[in-house]
């Protein structure tokens, strides 16, 4: 095997293993920091409780996302030293800003949020909950940004075969960069809203701590009501900039091989696209609906994929299906919310085993959809690693096979090991459930507080 | 100065930042196996748990700074140095999730073995990085033309055992600080024989590297460095008579102290012999240089960013002053 296919593979599962990581972390954290809040203002010791239980979650999942973000960080020098080289006068500061600005501020603080129950007063206890929240929306700023400068590339100039910046501000807010950004967040929001509801879901149909769940649930179903269907029309403008800049991908990511001369493009729902052949197999279409979405008319023009040479055409297979099987999760979570608004006009939103059982099953769909998201929009950006500009190819470290062959046999046994022990022990906090009995730290008692009693003998 | 020599000086300072403070929390890694309990291991645990992480991120800043500033330094020592450096990475992958996973499970056996093996290989692969680029790297038009194991000589690895002896140093020193009665007792002998072991160390590298590199100890004696390098053994001596008596008066806090200072004069001493070079042989930090707005732009950030990320971590090393038990209240 080659270093170039051997180096793709390596960066594209280390990626895909750590997405999952911070997807969790940047959700949770502003779970966490509503759970804290309402702490803070209603005095009601469940708020607090709920929040020590989910931040043991938290804690375990940004631990196994900081060390493998570190590598990811290395590995553009390591096994893309000449992209590297090459981009590094735009490209270089946003990473190094992500360090300043993201990681920083999650690590300084996570200290305080764990250990710091103790020695701070609840209004810094709070200070640090909103700063580690903040730095995971800061990682997702920066690393977003470069990754959609990647995609759409502006802001410099190439004088004698060097790339030169011009304008930071434009390298920065790249064409690409406003949903890439925005649709990375509501899929963190509703990836830990949807988690969170999974788990809850499944202690309330054991009758396991009620009251505890269903407020855990109320709360992600709320954040989830707010962001899913908010995610479909970010989506939906995230298509429209992808065939405004990158029409290779969306035709791949459509299986649409012609331009449409006469009449509209059709959606095809379920397609087999074979890039040998340059056509679809048993392909079932909705007749106009591609062009409605893309140029919102009934017959407007979408390049096809056999309008670029077929050296620079993405892997139309891999990027339809990714990209199916992210809409699709993103429909299945918008339908459940208007299922969750009806069961809670009626007054049975907890009760509804059905409901409750669907909850479960959907709730690993989220890090699914991220995963198959990144694919498509990575995959989709082949075979260019910046578009348009520099092959992947041509991006490599002068290394040899070797060497990745090692590392990514490395990774993978130590993906495998890291990630059986974190599925271990996260059901083990969860099996363990929450800690109602422990008295609170004296520091963090606040005047008028509402003992965890009195609501658990409401429910 | 110009802002290649002011970011070349902040590089420099970012490193030996990361070396300090992930070097001690390491090094207590490296003495895991010597706490005689597992009440023991929660103490040496809890002593770094809240700050680890940011004692770490140190090195995501100073890749993301080097990445910017220098880029040609980034690009080619990394590719030189692959297999040390992504060792390294794994050490700490093991390491970091040691310390969430450990505290979870009801056998801890299989995360100690974690925590220790992962600091030491961390460590020792961050010698191999330190001795393979002092070694010299091949580049040709700007990038890496050698083999992948151009790093791997017997300096190299003198210099990973070198390291990990440092590392246990300043891990000893910090545990004094932190901890009380037999676990302190045990950190003092410690400290005292990794002093022992630092000071041989640095007789053997102050003898080995005029063999193994004479273009970077003939710069030594080149003016005007000539004038003040002398200064960087002097203060490494004086160093470690303070460590001694400090040690053996039993003082808390001057050990830790002295230790740094002694890692101090090590690498001005280095830095000193390396200057204006960016990658030995001959490469210099100019022509490894990034374009100049962006090294301006990213200064900006850092004299933002910078001053705030100290504050509140000197914040956060307050707010966990004090001895660590063993049941210290955790999440």
């Amino acid at each position: 095997m080659d270093v170039v296919l051997l180096s793709r593979l390596q960066f594209g599962i280390t990626t895909a293993f750590h997405i999952l990581f911070p997807t969790l972390t940047i959700g949770l954290a502003f779970y966490l920091v509503v759970t804290e809040f309402l702490w803070l203002r209603t005095k009601d010791e469940m708020y607090y409780r709920m929040y020590r239980f989910w931040v043991k979650v938290f804690a375990v999942h940004f631990a196994v996302g900081v060390v493998t973000g570190i590598t990811l960080e290395f590995e553009f020098g390591t096994n893309f030293a000449r992209f590297s080289q090459f981009v590094s006068n735009v490209f270089a500061p946003l990473l190094a800003y992500e360090g300043m600005t993201a990681f920083f501020l999650e690590a300084g603080f996570l200290g305080i949020m764990l250990f710091g129950w103790q020695r701070v007063p609840p209004l810094v206890h709070f200070l640090s909950t909103a700063l580690v929240g903040a730095g995971a929306t800061f990682s997702a700023f920066w690393i977003m940004s470069a990754n959609a400068w990647m995609q759409t590339p502006t802001g410099f100039e190439i004088i004698d075969g060097k790339l030169l910046v011009t304008s930071f501000r434009e390298a920065i807010f790249n064409p690409a960069f406003p949903t890439h950004l925005s649709h990375m967040l509501m899929a963190s929001y509703e990836t830990a809203a949807f988690a969170v509801a999974g788990i809850s879901a499944w202690f309330l149909l054991r009758g396991e701590h009620t009251a505890f769940y269903r407020r855990s649930l109320g709360i992600a179903l709320l954040m989830a009501a707010l962001f899913a269907p908010l995610q479909v029309f970010i989506g939906d403008m995230k298509g429209l900039s992808t065939a405004e800049h990158q029409p290779a991908k969306l035709a791949a990511m459509e299986g649409h091989w012609e331009t449409n001369t006469e009449g509209g493009a059709p959606l095809r729902l379920f397609a087999i696209p074979d890039m040998e052949a340059e056509k679809n197999h048993f392909e079932i279409a909705i007749p106009n609906a591609l062009s409605l979405l893309i140029t919102h008319s009934a017959d407007g023009k979408v390049q096809g994929l056999k309008e670029f040479p077929k050296a620079d055409r993405p892997n139309a297979l891999i990027t339809y299906w990714s990209f199916r099987v992210m809409v699709g999760i993103g429909f299945i979570f918008a339908g459940v919310m208007a299922w969750a608004l009806l069961l809670w006009w009626r007054k049975r939103l907890f009760d509804c085993r059905l409901f409750l059982k669907a909850l479960i099953c959907i709730q690993p769909l989220g890090f699914i959809a991220v995963v198959m998201g990144w694919i498509t929009t990575e995959v989709g950006r082949q075979p260019w690693v910046l578009y348009g500009l520099m092959r992947t190819s041509e991006g490599v470290s002068p290394i040899p096979a070797g060497n990745v062959i090692w590392s990514l046999s490395v990774f993978l046994i130590f993906f495998a090991i890291i990630g059986t022990s974190y599925f271990y022990y996260i059901l083990k906090i969860l099996k363990n459930g929450p800690d109602l009995d422990s008295p609170i730290p004296p520091v963090q008692r606040p005047s008028g507080m509402r003992p965890t009693e009195d609501a658990l003998k409401e429910a | 100065m110009d802002i290649v020599q002011l970011w070349n000086a902040l590089v420099g300072v970012v490193i030996i930042l990361y070396v300090i403070l992930d070097g001690f929390g390491l090094g207590i890694g490296i003495l895991f196996p010597t706490a005689k309990s597992e009440e023991e291991r929660d103490v040496l645990m809890n002593s770094i748990a809240p700050i680890w992480d940011a004692n770490q991120t140190w090195i995501v800043f100073g890749g993301g700074a080097l990445f910017a500033a220098f880029p040609m330094i980034y690009t080619v020592l990394f590719s030189a140095l692959y297999i040390p450096l992504l060792s390294f990475l794994f050490g700490l992958i093991f390491r970091g999730v040691a310390f969430e996973f450990r505290i979870n499970t009801n056998r801890k056996y299989l995360w100690n073995w974690a925590f220790f093996l992962g600091s030491l290989l961390a460590v020792l692969n961050q010698g191999f990085v330190l001795g393979g680029y002092i070694s010299g790297i091949k580049v040709v038009d700007g990038a890496f033309a050698g083999g992948p194991f151009d790093w791997l000589n017997p300096f190299t690895v003198m210099v990973g055992i070198a390291l990990v002896v440092g590392y246990v140093l300043l891990g000893s020193t910090f545990l004094i600080i932190k901890t009380e009665g037999a676990v302190q007792e045990r950190a003092y002998k410690q400290a005292f024989w990794a002093a022992m072991a630092v000071a041989c160390f640095m007789i053997v590298v102050s003898i080995w590297t005029p063999y193994h590199a004479p273009d970077l100890t003939a710069r030594w004696f080149t003016e005007p460095r000539l004038y003040f390098v002398w200064n960087f053994p002097l203060l490494g001596l004086v160093a470690f008579g303070l460590l001694l008596r400090s040690l053996k008066k039993r003082r808390e806090l001057m050990p830790f102290i002295s230790s740094v200072l002694l890692f101090l004069s090590a690498y001005f001493g280095l830095q000193s012999a390396l200057w204006p070079l960016a990658i030995p042989p001959d490469l210099t930090i100019y022509e490894a240089a990034a374009q100049r707005e962006t090294q301006i732009f990213t200064l900006w950030g850092v004299a933002i960013v910078l001053p705030v990320v100290l504050t509140y971590t000197i914040y956060s090393y307050r707010v966990f002053r004090g001895k660590v038990g063993g049941a210290e209240g955790y999440h």
